[in-house]
């Protein structure tokens, strides 16, 4: 059963094309910015790894109003709760369907990104590295607030106001791993990932219990 | 004999409004019960507060069995054939699609399986949730509605379904603004209880 979830969350986010909303927006960011601050190698290379972590992070929270609302507005979620499925299970199901849909494309689009801002390939794997481990945290982040605003109307630009400050401590570690002196940010950045991905779950599940009422 | 659904003394309140209390209700194996009554009389609300969806705000709700309820909502699919919409279901509640079949056939859907839900009329989608209904084999049936766009023939293979239903030791709950004709029925008019 949770197998079907699974399949059907990962179905519809790739489905019609939405899989490659969030890695444009990736690759758009990555493409404006040389733009915007010029065409200066070692400015770009300087600069580049902390944009790519401020793009992912945005490229997460970019499907926020179709992670929990339509199946709220379809009775999904109601139909879930009448065969006893618990709430918590629902929302990890939804985290890891959203990590692995919108996480391996991400990592993809991380390569093409990464040439555009000019990193050299022990910085690409540096961020690889990084983003793959805090793919989990930002699924959690991103489906929590999808579920705290599938209430209410135009939900998703708060969304993105309530996770962005839970969000900092992934983006400090994150891009401090690419910082030479910053040998322990990566295992700062796990901590911090794991303890957003376990807290994700059951956070969600209280707030998709509160849309019932 | 055992209750499949008892309601004790509930009370429901809707934003700041009591919509009921003190009811109470038993449904045994077997028993269908008509909620009948004007809009917002509650007939819904009683049907989640039966399906655990809502908490009543006073009294106890018990459930002996699996539930399988329609409201207004068909969760299904819009993009997917509606036979692979009702597939997902079906896996949820670990049925085969044999079940599937005959609960297609039960409701004369067969014709439309490769339809894409989103082309379904009103009426054809309440028949598609009748199906869900159906096949997940539950005995408790929480009907909030089931007829509303249903031409009569449809009509007819849902009072069908629901007296199959009854007759193999399932238990049906159902709110309707207007008569189905289901036979042997008892009633609760939630008009009178506000």
């Amino acid at each position: 059963m949770l197998i079907a979830l699974f399949w059907r969350d990962l179905r519809r986010a790739w489905g019609s094309g939405a899989l490659w909303l969030p890695v444009l927006f990736f690759l758009l960011v990555a493409t404006a910015f040389p733009f915007a601050v010029g065409p200066d190698a070692p400015l770009l290379q300087r600069a580049g790894g902390g944009m790519v972590w401020v793009a992912a992070l945005l490229a997460a929270l970019l499907p926020i109003d179709r992670l929990v609302r339509p199946d709220r507005d379809a009775g999904v979620l109601d139909q879930l709760a009448v065969r006893g499925v618990a709430d918590e299970v629902v929302a990890a199901v939804k985290i890891a369907a959203h990590a692995i849909g919108f996480g391996l494309p991400l990592l993809i689009a991380l390569f093409p990104a990464a040439a555009l801002l000019a990193q050299d390939s022990a910085r690409v794997e540096t961020l690889a590295t990084g983003i793959a481990i805090a793919v989990p945290a930002l699924a959690s982040l991103a489906v929590l607030s999808a579920a705290l605003t599938a209430g209410l109307k135009g939900g998703s630009a708060i969304g993105g106001l309530l996770v962005l400050p839970l969000a900092v401590p992934l983006l400090i570690f994150g891009a401090g791993m690419l910082d030479p002196s910053g040998r322990g940010a990566v295992k700062l950045l796990g901590a911090v990932s794991l303890l957003l991905t376990v807290i994700g779950p059951f956070a969600a599940g209280a707030a998709l219990r509160g849309l019932r009422e | 004999m055992t209750a499949l659904l008892r309601l004790d003394d509930v009370a429901c309140i809707r934003g700041d409004r009591l919509l009921f209390e003190g009811l109470s209700l038993a449904l045994a194996p077997g028993e269908a019960l008509w909620l009948r009554g004007p809009n917002g009389a509650g007939k819904s609300s009683l049907i989640r507060l039966a399906a655990g969806l809502l908490r009543p705000a006073a009294g106890t709700v018990e459930r002996f069995g699996r539930v399988a309820l329609i409201d207004e909502a068909a969760a299904l699919d819009a993009e997917l054939p509606l036979r692979r919409a009702l597939d997902f279901w079906a896996r949820v509640d670990t049925v085969d699609g044999h079940t599937v079949d005959r609960a297609m056939e039960a409701m004369a859907l067969h014709p439309l399986a490769e339809v894409p839900v989103a082309m379904l009329s009103t009426g054809q989608r309440k028949r598609a949730a009748m199906v869900r209904v159906i096949a997940s084999g539950a005995p408790i049936w929480l009907l909030d509605e089931p007829a509303n766009g249903m031409d009569d023939a449809a009509q007819a293979r849902l009072v069908a379904a629901v007296a199959t239903h009854r007759a193999n030791g399932g238990a049906v709950l159902l709110a309707s603004h207007f008569a189905l004709g289901v036979p042997d029925l008892a009633e609760l008019d939630m008009g009178a209880l506000a």
